[in-house]
């Protein structure tokens, strides 16, 4: 059977060129603050001597080169060996040290997943696991878009799940997840990464969901990059006397269940749930499945990626694409109220 | 002997220890009524050098700080982990009925949170070596004079994350680490030789930059002359003893039967097996 081949493009059409491995989720003009989770890091090692850093080579793209340069006899580089690095990651952690070990979310969540789950989850070792290009932020194609990586490392016993939304919330997360003892997912967005939640007063606190902005007509509850959007399109909705509550909800697993439920119990709010991240087994199945149980059942709406495979191009086109986009978000939420 | 409690002058022999192991195993076996025993009969040996002549620990305290590390990477091979732990007096021996029972701290596989003196939980192949090259990393960080011993089977050379671990171990120059690869040349599904050929295994595992031996793993003195070779070999090298061994070892009718990944063994040849254990005893 021959393959099916994509039809080429259409001359004269203008189009985004950028469909690059990594590329910037900031939109134009966003306040950034570059590399947060290695200059956290770094911070969290000066006092914590147990703190090592691990890669398989990708620490200049997951910011933990920060980490290598300050650090140079405490940075293990494991080579394009993804098993081998949480496999060794849990042999360290055995022997008393945290190991911070970093690659992508594609090879975390999906090549090295027996690995994690057997020597790190089911012994109960201590290792933070950061990866870079979380969800849908690369326009790469499918080998670099981790749309499944949440649903993956939730089924996994043990396994703390982190989406952090901006630079500000990965620097407190990384100090929260030392303290925590156990194994950690967490998503990483890194280089110049968008700084929104400093205006809100913002402080990340592991297993808490957080109301980011109240509003009585729809209650946003979203993780990641995804807040992000959804405070942006709040204000858009503002504007057409629409009222948007945002619910931040940093920690997947295990999910804060009692401010889930407080607020989408209050009832007269259509329930949408955003996530960076395929509508199986994420965020929005998460409160779905927490909603039915306690018998609570709101107008319930989920913005999600779709579950297939993603197209390579421009992130501002696939965000437009597949309905994350800021304008996007607001344009759903119109279309169900 | 490293081991902190003095041996006593009438201390067991190496071959009654590996005798002892064999014994253990034969009789956790006849509790399930099956098991891995043609494995556990062939490293015996392996076994009894290492707990009995090569590796520091103490009985009384597994997680002693300064212990060796012995990691089960072909956690299949459990039921002959726990001969030696017993035999060793880290297991009470009372716990060998229970094995592979419901709430036993001995499951059929081996799994760190269930038994004292299991540091890693196998099963899944190919995991050891990782784990090992974690733990030799963090034994030099702290500076510690304990070694990392891992056992894997000739079959786990199929996944490429041995050579992962084989090749980083060589990287880091990980002399703390010894690999012990059982070579009984049988697999899940055939000869292990011809589901994958993996010789030549010494020039391969060279090539990585690795400190091998090659011995035959049932010959109790050519074993100890290979782990005391392995810990005081010079170079800055991690160190692999390639064991050949016989499945069944010991047991002249199991060694001759038709060999088989899980061997089967009739419920009235246990007691057979121990006797002709019994009966070939040096």
């Amino acid at each position: 059977m021959m393959k099916s081949v994509r039809t080429a493009p259409q001359r004269g059409k203008p189009r985004l060129t950028t469909s690059a491995m990594i590329a910037s989720i900031a939109s134009e003009g966003q306040r950034t603050k570059p590399a947060p989770f290695g200059h956290a890091l770094v911070e969290l090692a000066r006092n914590r001597t147990d703190v090592v850093g691990m890669t398989a080579d990708l620490g200049k793209y997951t910011d933990l080169h920060l980490f290598a340069k300050e650090f140079p006899d405490r940075y293990y580089q494991m080579g394009m060996a993804e098993q081998l690095l949480f496999g060794a990651a849990s042999g360290l952690a055995a022997e008393g040290f945290m190991p911070f070990a970093t690659t992508y979310a594609v090879f975390a969540s999906r090549r090295a997943y027996d690995f994690i789950h057997q020597t790190i989850a089911e012994e109960d070792r201590n290792v933070k696991i950061a990866c870079a290009l979380p969800g849908l932020t690369s326009g790469y194609g499918p080998s670099h878009q981790a749309a499944e990586d949440l649903a993956l490392f939730r089924a996994m016993p043990n396994m703390t799940v982190i989406d952090p939304c901006d630079a500000l919330e990965i620097e407190q997360l990384v100090p929260a997840i030392a303290v925590h003892k156990g194994p950690v997912y967490a998503r990483l967005l890194r280089g110049q990464v968008p700084l929104v939640l400093d205006e809100y007063g913002y402080k990340f606190e592991l297993g808490e969901a957080k109301m980011i902005r109240d509003g009585k007509d729809v209650l946003i509850i979203s993780s990641g990059l995804m807040t992000m959007r959804a405070l942006e399109a709040a204000q858009t909705l503002a504007g057409d006397h629409v009222d948007a509550a945002v619910l931040h909800v940093p920690t997947i697993k295990p999910l804060d269940t009692e401010t889930i439920l407080r607020e989408a119990g209050k009832g007269g709010r259509l329930v949408v749930v955003a996530e960076n991240h395929t509508i199986i087994g994420g965020l929005g199945e998460a409160v779905a499945a927490l909603l039915m149980r306690a018998g609570i059942h709101p107008t319930f709406r989920q913005i999600a990626l779709p579950d297939e495979f993603l197209d390579a191009g421009a992130l501002p086109t696939l965000h437009d694409r597949y309905g994350i986009s800021t304008s996007e978000v607001a344009r759903q939420i119109k279309q169900w109220l | 002997m490293e081991t902190t409690t003095k041996p006593l002058a009438n201390a067991p022999t190496l071959a009654e220890r590996a005798h002892n192991v064999r014994r253990n195993a034969l009789r956790m076996g006849e509790v399930q009524g099956q098991g891995y025993i043609a494995q556990a009969l062939d490293i015996a040996d392996v076994l009894a050098v290492a707990y009995f002549h090569a590796m520091r620990y103490r009985p009384e305290d597994p997680a002693w700080e300064e212990r060796d590390r012995f990691l089960l990477s072909n956690g299949h091979y459990a039921i002959a982990l726990y001969a030696a732990l017993i035999e060793a007096g880290i297991v009470p021996e009372q716990e060998l009925g229970s094995y592979g029972s419901d709430d036993s701290r001995l499951p059929m596989s081996g799994m760190a949170s269930y038994t004292p003196g299991m540091e890693m939980s196998g099963g899944s192949l190919g995991l050891g070596l990782s784990i090992a090259v974690g733990m030799s990393l963090g034994l030099k960080r702290k500076k510690s004079t304990a070694r990392v011993y891992t056992l894997f089977s000739d079959g786990e050379l199929d996944e490429g994350s041995v050579w992962e671990a084989i090749q980083s171990a060589g990287h880091y120059k990980l002399d703390n680490l010894i690999g012990i690869v059982d070579v009984n040349n049988q697999q899940a599904d055939g000869p292990s030789t011809q589901v994958m050929a993996f010789e030549p295994l010494v020039d391969k595992l060279q090539a990585f930059g690795w400190f091998v031996q090659r011995v035959d793993g049932n010959a109790l003195d050519t074993v100890v002359a290979a782990f005391d070779a392995a810990k005081s070999h010079p170079e800055p090298k991690p160190r692999m003893i390639v064991a050949d061994t016989l499945m069944g070892k010991g047991v002249p009718f199991l060694e001759q039967r038709e060999k088989n990944h899980f061997i089967r063994v009739e419920a009235d040849e246990w007691q057979l097996a121990l006797a002709a254990l019994e009966a070939g005893k040096q």
